[in-house]
């Protein structure tokens, strides 16, 4: 019996040993961000570089830009960098972010299979691309997850005039999901959506998916990074916070965002401000 | 897309131990075990009382824990997410997007399905025994470690049972967890990830590995289980 | 085992035993002393079973009572074990059922082992200490039980049927093994429906039908000379019902 006793105390302090570890505090911070941000690749070539530099450690929720928002309203995150301007303004508006600064942009494609069956390959008009599929009633996959993304589908579906809610189920399939999944979707589908370019380049299950619209100045794409109110909530890392918004409108972290490419691509492109509200 | 390529290249980076992989593999196996020790710690005695006491409202207690084992693990999650947050009541002990954060997901998830089957097996038990065990002089609650030892065998299933759920699940670690690259992110979000980046040669192969991982674990203990039944009888 | 007050007499007074609608037993009343080997008899259904839990405390009566007279009366509940038809033996060695069966009479590590050691020489059980008591022979199993018996150094042990499941060869074993508890001062309690072995052990018969004591009796008395008509059919090996 004691045997028994020892082996268990034994398995005690290894599991006791697997947590603390797990939970000793090298310096890090929690930025909530979205899930093109990291799918793109981009997080893994530029917080290496910080961390070198700082000792500060990153650790990246990838969220979609709705659910980022909501991670810093509940104090669970330390920054929040996301990129759909309006909410952005109203996180601050709401007093949920101490300072919000611009970082780089890209831009939104569309997506769509190589047969293009609504005929619009080659357009750089992103409204009238959208009437087109409506018309045709071609299949068009939406995340639907409010990310900064699917707001930015819907804005362009508001513009066209067109109610997808109704269409909702038919040529119009809300998955409800990340840029991979709705992209995997679509590729399975034979689906026109709506998607970043830095997903798009990482991604690997294209089938018969290519580009058909891109180049439209609506589909221009912002970024921006918010440090989290620590009035609002005591346990956000201010310093640390800041230090990673420092460094990335910094001209060294600028210029690492335009050092990352894609098979010689570059996708995300600078440009932070000098001052931001 | 190139598939019994990529197979190869998910086996070529076990084989040559990329650090990325078993950092991955690493966190997995310590957040199964603590989960399936704390689990265990908890409701083996927890099953045993269960089988032997008697009280009002027994047999509806036994109904909530048997329904608790098919507990459905995103729900599970999204509970112990909003217990965590920081603007929730534990929020203060900053365990959300850490492994800690994730063994308790996943305990909650496992202990009842520990307790239910260990209620089952104890009480079978204590139908063959109590009648002797009174003779001899023990009380109920002197009898259950005395129980779970003798049934170890059977326990043996239930625990597998236990792994088995805790290295399938996904859907609480990864609301929990938060899947970050190094910190939290474990065989089941990895494969999460990679399909929803349409890896999903990488993701299959990570799976089969998971796979083979649970499989090697299964027939070890199996093996082990009957050498010593043979022994004990 | 002598040198320690008696628990004994034991006076089962008016006792009854019901379960929902049915009586099992039906006001039973009768002593036990020191020194004679009792044996409970009667036709299956009779209520042996009962009598012997209900002595042994591990059922409550429905009414009536069970009470130890002997001056060490207080202490009762630990003096007296039992031993039951199928053996129920741990999944550990033939040892550690004893050393368990001691830890929870509360003693320590070390009395524990030196006490089973002895048990286990006692009934010719030594050989087969660090055995699994589970792939032990039948026999062995019931030897093994009542090894563990003796190593509480009981005052009285109750046997209910002890070799209803068991070969010739094992019961004589058994048989035996009865007589060195008495030898050692053990007061004997056993249930059987087997009439040569009762005329082999008893000292004095208590015969039970349906419930009821029907007699109580020293055995020659007993065997020789039942006094009512449903004992003369049992000893002349009738069926009852």
């Amino acid at each position: 019996m004691t045997s028994m006793l020892r082996r268990l105390v034994a398995a005690a302090v290894v599991v006791a040993g697997a947590v603390a570890s797990a939970s000793a505090a090298d310096k890090f911070i929690t930025v909530a961000s979205t899930t093109s941000t990291e799918q793109s690749g981009l997080f893994g070539f530029l917080l290496p570089k910080f961390t070198q530099k700082t000792g500060i450690d990153v650790h990246i929720i990838a969220q979609g830009t709705g659910q980022a928002l909501k991670t810093g309203e509940r104090g669970d995150a330390d920054v929040v960098f996301v990129h759909d301007t309006a909410s952005e303004l109203k996180f601050m508006k709401a007093g949920f972010g101490v300072n919000r600064h611009e970082v780089m942009y890209n831009d939104f494609i569309l997506i769509g299979p190589k047969s293009d069956p609504a005929g619009i390959k080659g357009t750089h008009d992103i409204v009238a691309a959208f009437k087109t599929i409506s018309a045709k009633q071609a299949p068009f996959a939406s995340r639907g997850d409010d990310s900064g993304t699917n707001k930015a589908e819907l804005r362009f579906w508001k513009d066209a005039g067109i109610d997808v809610k109704k269409a909702s189920g038919t040529w119009y399939r809300n998955t409800g999901s990340g840029m991979g999944p709705t992209l995997n979707t679509a590729a399975a589908m034979n689906a026109y959506t709506l998607s970043d370019r830095g997903t798009w380049l990482n991604f690997k299950n294209r089938r018969d998916l290519v580009i058909v619209v891109e180049g439209d100045k609506k589909l221009f794409n912002q970024y921006g990074v918010m440090l989290v109110n620590p009035e609002k909530h005591p346990n956000v890392k201010k310093a640390e916070g800041q230090a990673f918004i420092d460094w990335l409108i910094s001209p060294e972290g600028q210029k690492v965002i335009a050092d990352y490419k894609i098979n010689g691509e570059q996708l995300f492109f600078p440009n932070a401000k000098k001052s931001g509200s | 897309m190139d598939d019994q390529n990529a197979f190869a290249a998910a086996f070529a980076l076990m084989l040559r131990l990329d650090p990325a992989f078993v950092g991955i593999v690493g966190l997995s196996v310590r957040l199964v075990l603590s989960s399936v020790f704390i689990s265990a710690a908890i409701g083996l005695p927890l099953g045993a009382a269960l089988a032997l006491a008697r009280f009002p409202g027994r047999d509806a207690t036994i109904v909530v824990f048997n329904t608790l084992m098919g507990f459905p693990p995103v729900v599970a999650g999204l509970i112990v997410y909003l217990l965590l947050s920081h603007s929730g009541p534990f929020g203060f002990l900053d365990l959300l997007f850490t492994l800690p954060g994730m063994i308790i997901a996943q305990t909650v998830l496992i202990t009842p399905i520990i307790a239910s089957l260990t209620r089952q097996v104890v009480e079978d038990l204590w139908a063959e025994y109590a009648e002797q065990l009174r003779s001899l002089g023990s009380s109920a609650l002197r009898a259950i470690p005395t129980l779970l030892w003798d049934s170890r065998f059977s326990l043996i299933t239930t625990l597998l049972a236990g792994f088995g759920r805790a290295s399938a699940e996904v859907g609480a670690v990864l609301i929990v967890g938060g899947n970050i690259e190094h910190v939290t992110r474990t065989m089941t979000t990895a494969i999460a990830l990679e399909t929803s980046k349409g890896d999903l040669a990488l993701a299959l192969g990570l799976g089969i590995i998971l796979i083979g991982l649970t499989l090697l674990l299964n027939a070890g203990a199996f093996v082990v289980g009957r050498l010593a039944q043979r022994v004990a009888g | 085992m002598h040198a320690e007050l008696s628990i004994l007499p034991l006076a089962v007074e008016n006792v009854s035993f019901a379960v929902r609608d049915t009586t099992l037993i039906d006001g039973i009343s009768f002593a036990l002393g020191q020194g004679k080997r009792t044996v409970i008899m009667g036709p299956n259904g009779a209520g042996k079973s009962l009598t012997l839990r209900l002595c042994h405390g591990l059922i409550a009566p429905s009414a009536g009572r069970v009470l130890w007279q002997g001056p060490a009366a207080a202490g009762a509940k630990r003096r007296h074990a039992m031993v039951f038809q199928r053996p129920v033996l741990l999944r550990r060695s033939a040892r550690a059922n004893i050393a368990h069966a001691l830890s929870l009479a509360g003693l320590g590590h070390g009395e524990r082992r030196a006490r089973a050691r002895l048990a286990l020489e006692r009934f010719g059980l030594a050989a087969l200490a660090e055995r699994s008591a589970r792939v032990l022979s039948g026999g062995e199993q019931q030897r093994l039980a009542m090894a563990r018996a003796w190593a509480l150094a009981p005052q009285v042990l109750f046997l209910d049927e002890p070799t209803a499941s068991l070969d010739p060869g094992a019961t004589r074993t058994i048989e035996e093994t009865i007589g060195l508890f008495h030898a050692d001062g053990v007061k004997i309690v056993m249930t059987t429906h087997d009439l040569g072995q009762a005329r082999r052990i008893a000292d004095e018969v208590i015969f039970l039908h349906r419930g009821r004591v029907l007699e109580h009796a020293p055995a020659a008395e007993f065997f020789e000379q039942p006094r009512t008509a449903e004992a003369r059919a049992f000893v002349r090996g009738e069926l009852l019902w």
